[in-house]
């Protein structure tokens, strides 16, 4: 302790001296304090295990009343003003609750659990209820009966699941697994190509931005860039409104209706994904490309491999890792993407991937079907990640 | 404090190490790409990656019915004239809501959507890094597994909860999802990061008489910037550029720009047409401003969210 107190003490060390039994005396504090995060949680989950009720009043703002400014400003703003407030308060609030947390937690001797409350305790109670509680609702919810109002009522079996896996869904189910399979295919095979080919050149930085551009854009940008190229066939013999149309008639073929036609629409936006996905899948393959050592591509060099020998029996065995890693991230995003579909499908039954199909469900209050879907995009990206960590591992391994 | 506020050695060796590298690299790079055909292939790629856009870009200044009645390359034949009055038109709405709105929105929403789950999962992650508890692996494992559970799944019970608190027509409800579906990654990737410090300079700080507290912010928080620049970013685009949670959870007031162009797809025979196109362009501008000026730190985070275990 001496040599502690040469060093500057921090003004709480240098109040009077504890008594020696101080850690025993504030033991009871851990246990009360996690379990006050427990009787959030447990309030949280009653919160949304509870039945909506038609007409109670919700706890914190009514807006059939007649609120006042403030609570207007923090429940329902309209104005620019009311919206920045809100914000300046929302950050306030929040600097001043985890300010408060850390200066209590910050004393010389106190016990470990009280301290992992402060650093965890928001954390579990996030997450505890906005995930792992919800994902269980969902599951649960698979399983009922819901009526026009959304209310749960009764449970069906396997009714929902059966709704999945029948009728028009079965398209649905096709077009995911085409999704799943060609998006990452293309995404990575174009994102290889370019890596190389563009790799230790002059335009480098330049050239990767331009592919990497539809990746940092919303997919409801792409899918408005992509909207023109699709643009239905003008009238014989006009000219051509949609890029695709065009080229199509500079080469003589027949116009297409890209989006409507019934397995070229799931395909023309296989496109616009693999468009998105090529930059992600270019850049990390690029810095692995170039994490090659040298010596191994020296010695290949010297074997006499050039050009594209060199490159299928030395580079892409030595980023192989990698490779599978960009494979799966691309198809988990393909799976649970919804944007594009969205916004570039027309709703049509034909064009549907599951994730749509999930918001179509949520959309008319069928939440049984909705968790349905919900379950089966699960139970697909499951095993995937799995799959995933352990290429990971491998890769961190190798290297 | 001497020991905590020297510069960590290792980086820089290794940046030298890669400069060499580099330099040697550079110097072969001249047998790389001589082949005509490679170059060609590279350029047709960029051009078909660039193109789309490029359409939507040169559509967006072309006057009213001209995007809708003949294709972007009839713009250099003459046949229509070159105006900017679009964006005015898109900026104030043209009858709508105006686009101005849902950028507030965007912003109003994005700010607090990156600045509090980082804040907690920096917490999260100091405690998985170096606070020793009973049962740390176990909940470790179980915030790395709710990396993967889709969004979709979490969507209806807490809209539920919205709905029961109050919070549906408020940013609350956007703040929160944002919150509690960037928590996972966030600790994950923040985790990673402060396990690579050394142990010895939490070793130092701790011998000095300084709590988890003051190691946390004093020690750690400055040599993790880049790591939490990193993360930011990746938060920030995902918020911004985020559709789903906007149409779940906001209410009439607090649409973002995403949901904003949505709703004007859906007009696209009348008025929508016009503003549409500057309206997409507009709504990119930020995310491609944020990617441009903070590449490195994105490329960073991109590495280490997909190929880092």
């Amino acid at each position: 302790m001496t040599e502690v107190q040469d060093r500057a003490p921090s003004p709480v060390q240098a109040q009077a001296p504890r008594p020696a039994n101080k850690l025993k005396e504030t033991s009871w504090v851990a246990p009360v304090i996690w379990g006050v995060i427990g009787l959030v949680i447990i309030g949280g989950i009653w919160l949304s295990w509870s039945p909506l009720k038609q007409g109670a009043s919700p706890l914190l703002y009514n807006n059939q009343d007649d609120p006042g400014w403030i609570s207007r400003m923090l429940f329902q703003p309209t104005t620019l003003g009311q919206k920045l407030l809100v914000m300046v308060v929302a950050i306030a609030l929040f600097l001043a609750i985890m300010g408060l947390i850390l200066w209590l937690i910050d004393r010389p001797k106190i016990p470990t659990g009280v301290v992992l409350a402060g650093f965890l305790g928001p954390v579990v109670i996030f997450l505890s209820i906005g995930l792992l509680w919800s994902a269980i609702k969902t599951v649960i919810q698979s399983f009922q009966k819901f009526d026009d109002a959304g209310a749960a009522n009764g449970f069906v079996g396997l009714d929902n699941y059966a709704k999945v896996f029948s009728g028009q869904n079965t398209q649905v189910l096709i077009n995911s697994v085409l999704w799943i399979f060609l998006v990452p295919l293309f995404a990575v095979a174009f994102g290889l190509l370019y890596a190389v080919l563009v790799d230790r050149t002059r335009f480098e930085a330049v050239a990767k931005s331009l592919i990497f551009l539809p990746t940092a854009i919303s997919m409801v940008a792409s899918g408005i860039i992509w909207r023109y190229v699709y643009l239905a066939p003008a009238p014989s013999g006009k000219d051509q409104i949609g890029l695709a149309n065009a080229l199509v008639d500079l080469v003589g073929g027949t116009p297409q209706n890209w989006i409507t036609k019934a397995p070229l629409g799931t395909f023309a936006l296989i496109i616009v994904m693999v468009w998105i996905q090529t930059g992600f899948a270019m850049t990390v393959l690029s810095a692995a490309l170039k994490a090659v050592p040298d010596d191994i591509i020296e010695a290949a060099r010297i074997d006499g491999a050039t050009g594209p020998r060199l490159f299928f029996s030395v580079m892409l065995p030595s980023i192989r890792p990698t490779v599978v890693v960009v494979l799966t991230t691309v198809a988990i995003a393909s799976l649970k993407t919804f944007d594009i579909v969205n916004v570039m499908g027309g709703n049509l039954p034909k064009n549907n991937i599951l994730a749509n199909a999930f918001y179509n469900a949520l959309v008319v209050r069928q939440n049984g079907l909705a968790g349905a879907f919900a379950v089966v995009i699960f139970i697909i990206v499951t095993p995937v990640i799995i799959f995933n960590v352990r290429q990971m591992k491998k890769a961190e391994e190798n290297r | 404090m001497t020991a905590v506020v020297a510069p960590v050695p290792v980086p820089e060796a290794q940046l030298s190490a890669r400069k060499l590298k580099a330099q040697q690299r550079a110097a072969d790079a001249k047998t790389k790409l001589s082949s005509p055909w490679a170059s060609g292939l590279a350029i047709l790629i960029a051009i078909l990656w660039t193109v789309p856009t490029f359409g939507l870009l040169i559509n967006s200044t072309r006057s009213d019915p001209a995007p809708q009645q003949s294709g972007f390359w009839n713009f250099w034949n003459g046949s229509t004239s070159f105006t900017l009055g679009n964006y005015g038109t898109a900026w104030s709405g043209n009858g709508g809501t105006p686009l101005y709105d849902f950028i507030i929105n965007s912003v109003v929403i994005t700010l607090p959507a990156v600045f509090i789950p980082i804040t907690l999962a920096l917490l999260a992650a100091y405690a998985f890094a170096w606070i020793p508890f009973r049962g740390k692996n176990i909940m470790f494992i179980a915030v790395f597994v709710m990396q993967v559970v889709p969004i979709q799944v979490a969507l209806l019970p807490l809209l539920t909860v919205y709905v029961k608190v109050g919070l549906t027509n408020s940013f609350w409800s956007i703040w929160l999802s944002h919150t509690i579906f960037g928590l996972p990654l966030a600790i994950f990737l923040l985790h990673n990061f402060m396990k690579e410090i050394p142990p010895s300079l939490i070793e130092a700080a701790r011998v000095d008489g300084a709590g988890h507290v003051k190691i946390f912010i004093k020690v750690l928080l400055p040599l993790l910037v880049p790591a939490i620049a990193s993360f930011a970013i990746f938060q920030f685009l995902w918020v911004w550029n985020d559709l789903l949670v906007a149409l779940t959870f906001s209410g009439e007031n607090t649409a973002p720009i995403t949901q904003g162009i949505q709703g004007l797809t859906t007009q696209f025979g009348s008025g929508g047409s016009t503003i549409l196109p500057p309206a997409a362009i507009l709504a990119m501008l930020v995310p491609l401003a944020v990617f441009l000026s903070l590449q490195r730190f994105f490329v960073r985070g991109l590495l280490a969210g997909s190929v880092k275990g």
